[in-house]
């Protein structure tokens, strides 16, 4: 049915646009690059601020996520397609459900093992083995 | 970027409106496979994010051994990074030449994607066998085999996409561009750019978190 992606224009619009097809087909091979060229000059960032003593130390983790989240917003614009347009409703509602899901697991798994971490008295293992018998 | 903004961008609204919902028909079989896929690829990186939660608490837990700052060498993670990152942009345009039904270039950059996408395996086995051989193995400490878990993990899904490329080369050359094998295809271009970037949180978590 949908034989090219470029021909079943009525039914995109229809039922909106699947992820990874790229609206207008002139300037495509501007678009990888120009994605290319964003996640190269993130990456040697990224790399530069773990090395850098010009950054205040304790803010290199906030600055390297901050990288991180960036240059994931340029492949998923740039590689995947998927913007905020009308077509992409499904898509861009699935990945901001999804990211809500990966944000609950890692911040949710690190908060609840740091408390109880930090409730947990320090009793060697084998005291501890004793204690429960 | 915000949630509210499919719904309030004026004017690009008026080809939707025209035909209620109740009209338009199903999907183009190519739409339900690439959305289904996209669900598939959110639900693998919900995975990994357990393996990154994982990683998160087990960190410092070296129990002894060696931490991460002393294990990992940031140059070859940087190679590693360009492999992927270069593989994901030559996977583009192959899938650009997919969409022109071009052969002769599909078959070149999916031949350049498979050799950067080798390439970066490689490096990486030879990460691995090295930290074993140092006595940094995954039975070391809580640290290690973490990190085996979740780099590991990656590593198996570029083979598997490996394995899936090479198979996906063979159904162009006995089927030509059919529709089925053209939806196959656009799906193994999301896998290959999900699989880089779930890359960038490894390096960034991994590697250059390590102080």
């Amino acid at each position: 049915m949908a034989d090219s992606p470029r021909t079943d224009h009525a039914a995109a619009a229809a039922q909106g646009q699947p992820p990874g097809i790229e609206r207008s087909q002139r300037g495509s091979v501007l678009t990888y690059l120009a994605g290319l060229g964003f996640a190269i000059v993130l990456t040697l960032a990224s790399f530069w601020a773990a090395e850098t003593h010009l950054v205040w130390q304790p803010a290199v983790p906030v600055l390297l996520a901050a990288l991180a989240v960036g240059q994931m917003g340029v492949h998923v614009v740039f590689f995947f397609h998927i913007s905020t347009g009308p077509g992409d409703t499904n898509n861009f509602l699935a990945l901001a459900f999804g990211i809500f899901v990966v944000g609950l697991v890692i911040f949710g798994s690190m908060l609840i093992m740091s408390n109880l971490d930090a409730n947990m008295p320090a009793v060697p293992m084998d005291q501890l083995m004793k204690m429960q018998r | 970027m915000t949630v509210a903004d499919p719904f309030t961008a004026p004017g690009e609204h008026a080809t939707a409106v025209t035909i209620p919902y109740s009209e338009r028909g199903p999907a183009s079989a190519e739409s339900v496979a690439s959305f289904g896929f996209w669900l598939f690829l959110l639900s693998d990186v919900v995975m990994f994010s357990g393996l990154f939660a994982a990683y998160a608490v087990l960190a410092d837990h070296t129990a002894g051994g060696p931490d991460g700052a002393k294990l990992f060498d940031r140059g070859y993670v940087l190679l590693e990074t360009a492999c992927l990152l270069f593989s994901s942009f030559t996977c583009g345009l192959m899938a650009l030449a997919i969409e022109r039904r071009s052969p002769l270039p599909t078959y070149l950059w999916a031949g350049v994607t498979f050799l950067l996408g080798a390439a970066f395996l490689g490096l990486e086995i030879r990460e691995f066998t090295r930290m074993v051989a140092e006595g940094a193995a995954p039975s070391r400490s809580a640290f290690l085999s973490a990190f085996f878990t979740l780099v590991g993990t990656h590593g198996l899904h570029v083979t598997l996409g490996l394995a899936w490329l090479v198979a996906m080369m063979g159904q162009v050359i006995t089927l030509g561009f059919r529709p089925i094998v053209v939806r196959r295809l656009l799906c193994f271009v999301l896998f290959w750019h999900a699989l880089d970037i779930v890359w960038i949180g490894v390096f960034t978590i991994v590697y250059l978190g390590a102080h």
